[in-house]
């Protein structure tokens, strides 16, 4: 059935004769003008007005920006990627590492993770789930997620973080952007946080 | 300049007034104003309801019309964006190539009378005096088709007397929409029943607009609960003068 | 149950009744509506490139349309090169039998769903359920309007006609909810405990397609509550079904739409979740993927130079909540699951101009032109409005409405004709003018003075008025406005009748 659907399908597409009424030309994307410092200044004040924890921190408060995050709200069964950085975690925190297909994430209350980009002008981060980001399900699961942003990964617009991530979506990578927690607004359009997701998101912004 | 003046069928027939104060106007303002008896119907409302081939009719004849004129204008948002708009759509429809030609040469010409006399003309002042509250209503075709932007207010602003008070929820349509008013009535009146409410809620004496169909559907809906405010077409208000009450 | 269709029931007048005699629904509707445009209007001002970003979302869309067999033809070769089945369905029946194929391949009695209007369009619930395998509608709203045996009456927010209190006793009633009190938190938090376990056990997903990437076999699904990654990320197997006009030509494009979709739908800056997939990822997520392309009647959409602009259509429901229409007679009127400006033109071409009921659609518009403002993708949706209008009118057999445009346009295209017509209109309306005004129309015009007055002809037209004027010469109109001011007019006979 699918074989002669598709070459039926394929055929009407013909016939119709769609055509173009002017050249397309694809828009280049614009480069950022702004000083580094203004766009994760931006980033920390959108992705906080979706409703993120967010803090900043150097690169030697990172442990302990990571303890406090996870004590605020009393996340004690921890879950992280088995390639995160040891170097970011606080010593002597109980975590697992994640091994897919056997590990219940079900049983966790919490997740730390890196991410692949972040975007100021939409207050996102980009997790290309790879090095030090973890399976899908494990940012998903667990009902807390920490997730450290290097104040490199973060870019002005949607283009150019999309730019950024073209490698990873041409090696096959799935990808998912989060803005804030998860939320509905299908009441009466009054917005609720945490749905499905994970209800709480902190976000800790790194500075070189 | 001379001026050829488009009156519309609607206006011809029903609102003489708005003409007469269109005619007053420009006049005023030191143009001749012809009339070219030939003119009928820009055809908007065979178009909108499904009629093209019969619209197209009227559109040759319009274009036959107004050939020649230096500028066409009238004292509607919404015929002059069947000209300007689907004019070249009902060319394009009807396959004719030669008609979008004549069409393209001719629809630059043609303005609606806000827009003229602000963008064209740079006119803000047109010297009227009309002392009462007044809240505009955006019609839609002139601030969506045609874009005529402020242009209504900038001359009403300049009106001495006039207290202008703003219309709440000015960008909704008033739920005219030609055939729609008659084909689907309980969706217009609950439209026009909204309208209504905000116009009452500006307590304002009148409410004006550029279109006498839009004015005709709010007056129709005030005149059927006695409410006392009135319609009054944006070109009467700028014909109004000391001397003379317009409208 | 069955979740839509796109065939109308009734026309769009006799359906637009029920809503528009329903104050609850109306209030829900209008507060809504107002709600979400203001918020648009700001996330939209936010970006100083809108204009273009519009034009570039109209320009890709049209250049895929163009191009659209050889994208497709990329896509396939790619999701497949990554380890996903694709599919071609003709039309919503065979749609349902693929999808309903793999459901029992994995034995499968119930699946879960991710809101998806496509799904919906084909009726696939229903067509899943004759088949003994239950639905299960994941997005809240769906969920409302599943448990509820309801429609959708919006694109984006499809419960947007159900208020708190509804859904707390629907909830009460349906999930066994202990519900306190009627508060959005408490709701979700009552979906969450019963969806969850659903996501956890059940091996089969469904879900629609926001976008699909030619050239990487990219598939993107945009949403906000987390149901989505839930099930493209928790079930073994993953159905996507979308249609064909989805498909863009690069992974850069999504630059484009992942701009113009979100601000223009729930008016946010980004939506919270927003995943794509290409394929199989080993290790991650499911190992079975499958991707159905959708035909239904876009082919013969794509083949009509004028209406092809619908397939532009992202499905963000900005045009929903500009569109005054839509606001009085809420989302049910339309008949389909597509409503709204964008459904009036899409439904009755995806059914060929041939169903009656459906071609009343391009009527249901004032023709505001709010609708084409706020698209993202540019569809002219009030030129379509027209176009299908006089395709429509010139198909049907010739009515008593018909001879009447015919004859006016006859009459209107010569001014003596017409002038004649107004005197013969003036001396008939005699019976019905009082005071000035008419006030009840015999017939379809009745439509009209139900609640309107209509102005009744004046004694003089303007041409009239002109013919009696003195001549030029006698006016004296050459100079300035002060000169002028004082000069008398034609003598009024009547005042106007508003």
């Amino acid at each position: 059935m699918s074989a002669e659907s598709r070459l039926d399908i394929l055929t009407r597409i013909n016939r119709a004769r769609a055509r173009e009424a002017q050249p397309f030309v694809r828009v280049p994307v614009r480069p950022s003008t702004r000083p580094h410092g203004d766009v994760v200044e931006q980033f920390a004040e959108y992705a906080a007005e979706y409703r993120a924890n967010v803090v900043r921190v150097d690169a030697g408060g990172l442990p302990g920006a990571i303890r406090d995050a996870l004590a605020a709200r009393g996340s004690e069964r921890v879950v992280i990627p088995p390639d995160l950085p040891t170097a970011w975690l606080p010593a002597h925190l109980p975590v697992t590492g994640d091994q897919p297909g056997t590990t219940d994430l079900t049983a966790f209350q919490a997740v730390v993770t890196g991410c692949a980009a972040a975007v100021a002008e939409s207050g996102t981060v980009v997790l290309d789930h790879g090095p030090g980001q973890g399976r899908r399900a494990l940012t998903l699961v667990p009902d807390h997620h920490v997730c450290v942003v290097w104040e490199a990964q973060v870019v002005d617009g949607v283009p150019e973080a999309v730019a950024r991530l073209a490698e990873s979506v041409r090696a096959g990578r799935p990808l998912t952007w989060i803005s804030g927690p998860s939320a509905t607004s299908d009441i009466e359009l009054s917005r609720v946080e945490g749905v499905h997701g994970p209800r709480a998101l902190d976000i800790l912004i790194v500075g070189d | 300049m001379t001026i050829d003046l488009f009156i519309t069928c609607l206006n011809d027939a029903l609102f003489p007034r708005t003409g007469e104060a269109t005619v007053k106007l420009l006049e005023r303002l030191g143009h001749e104003v012809r009339f070219n008896e030939r003119q009928t119907c820009c055809g908007q409302m065979h178009f909108n309801s499904g009629y093209q081939d019969d619209a197209l009719r009227l559109v040759r004849h319009f274009v036959e019309t107004f050939r020649d004129a230096e500028a066409v204008v009238a004292p509607s948002g919404s015929c002059v964006g069947m000209v300007r708009d689907l004019y070249p759509r009902a060319a394009e429809w009807a396959g004719d190539e030669e008609l979008l030609a004549e069409v393209n040469a001719l629809t630059p010409r043609v303005f609606e009378l806000s827009e003229f006399l602000v963008r064209y003309l740079g006119v803000e002042d047109v010297g009227a005096y009309y002392p009462h509250r007044v809240t505009y209503h955006q019609t839609c075709h002139a601030m969506r088709v045609l874009r005529v932007g402020d242009a209504p207010l900038r001359l009403l602003k300049n009106v001495r007397g006039l207290r202008l008070v703003e219309l709440p929820a000015v960008e909704q349509c008033c739920g005219f929409g030609g055939t729609f008013s008659v084909k689907n009535p309980e969706t217009s009146t609950a439209m026009l029943a909204d309208k209504v409410q905000n116009v009452l809620s500006t307590k304002a004496e009148a409410c004006t607009a550029g279109d006498n169909s839009c004015l005709m559907h709010i007056g129709g809906g005030l005149s059927r609960l006695q409410a006392g405010t009135r319609t009054v077409h944006l070109a009467e208000i700028l014909a109004s003068t000391e001397g003379e009450v317009f409208a | 149950m069955s979740a839509g269709g796109i065939v109308p029931q009734r026309t769009f007048q006799e359906a637009a009744r029920a809503t528009l005699a329903n104050a609850q629904m109306r209030r829900n509707l209008q507060h809504a509506t107002t709600t979400i445009r203001e918020k648009r209007l700001r996330a939209v001002a936010e970006l100083p490139d809108w204009e273009d970003l519009r034009i570039q979302g109209a320009a890709i869309k049209d250049h895929v349309m163009a191009n659209l067999g050889d994208y497709l033809l990329d896509l396939e070769a790619a999701v497949k090169a990554r380890g996903g089945h694709v599919h071609w369905a003709r039309d919503a029946l065979e749609a349902r039998e693929i999808v309903a194929g793999i459901a029992s391949s994995h034995g499968a009695r119930e699946v879960i769903k991710v809101k998806s209007i496509t799904t919906d369009e084909i009726e696939l619930n229903g067509g899943l359920a004759e088949r003994g395998i239950h639905a299960i509608e994941t997005d809240l709203a769906e969920l409302i309007v599943q448990l509820s045996e309801d429609l959708p009456s919006h694109i984006l927010v499809p419960a947007i006609h159900r208020n708190r209190a509804e859904i707390r006793d629907l909830f009460r009633r349906k999930l066994g909810a202990e519900l306190l009190t009627d508060e959005p938190k408490q709701l979700a938090e009552a979906a969450r405990l019963y969806l969850r376990e659903k996501f956890l056990t059940t091996k089969v997903a469904v879900s629609g397609a926001n976008f699909a990437v030619a050239e990487t076999g990219t598939i993107c699904v945009v949403e906000s509550e987390g149901n989505g990654r839930m099930c493209v990320t928790l079930p073994e197997v993953l159905v996507s079904v979308m249609g064909i006009e989805k498909v863009l030509p690069t992974w850069q494009d999504m630059a484009v739409y992942l701009q113009l979709l979100p601000r223009s739908s729930t008016a946010e800056r980004m939506n919270p979740y927003t995943s794509f997939w290409s394929g199989v990822t080993p290790g991650d997520g499911p190992q079975e993927f499958h991707l159905i392309l959708l035909d239904n009647g876009r082919t013969d959409v794509l083949a009509d130079e004028v209406g092809r602009q619908t397939l532009r259509c992202i499905r963000c429901s900005a045009c929903l909540n500009v569109c005054p229409v839509y606001e009085r007679a809420g989302g049910h009127a339309y008949g389909s699951v597509y409503p709204g400006p964008i459904g009036a033109i899409l439904t009755p071409q995806l059914l060929h101009l041939e169903n009656k009921n459906a071609n009343t659609l391009p009527w249901a518009s004032s023709l505001c032109g709010a609708c084409y403002d706020a698209c993202p993708v540019k569809i002219n949706i009030p030129e379509v409005l027209l176009y299908l209008r006089g395709k429509i009118t010139e198909d049907r057999p010739l009515s008593a409405e018909d001879t009447l445009f015919k004859t006016a346009a006859w009459v209107m295209s010569e001014p003596h004709r017409f002038e004649g017509a107004i005197k013969l209109a003036r001396t008939g309306q005699g019976p019905l003018v009082k005071q000035g005004a008419i006030h009840a129309l015999p017939g379809m015009l009745g439509g009209w003075t139900d609640t309107r007055d209509l102005p009744a002809f004046p004694p003089q037209t303007f041409r009239e008025w002109w013919r009696g004027r003195p001549a030029p010469a006698m006016r004296g109109t050459e100079g300035n406005a002060q000169a002028s001011e004082g000069q008398p007019l034609a003598p009024q006979r009547e005042e106007r009748s508003i």
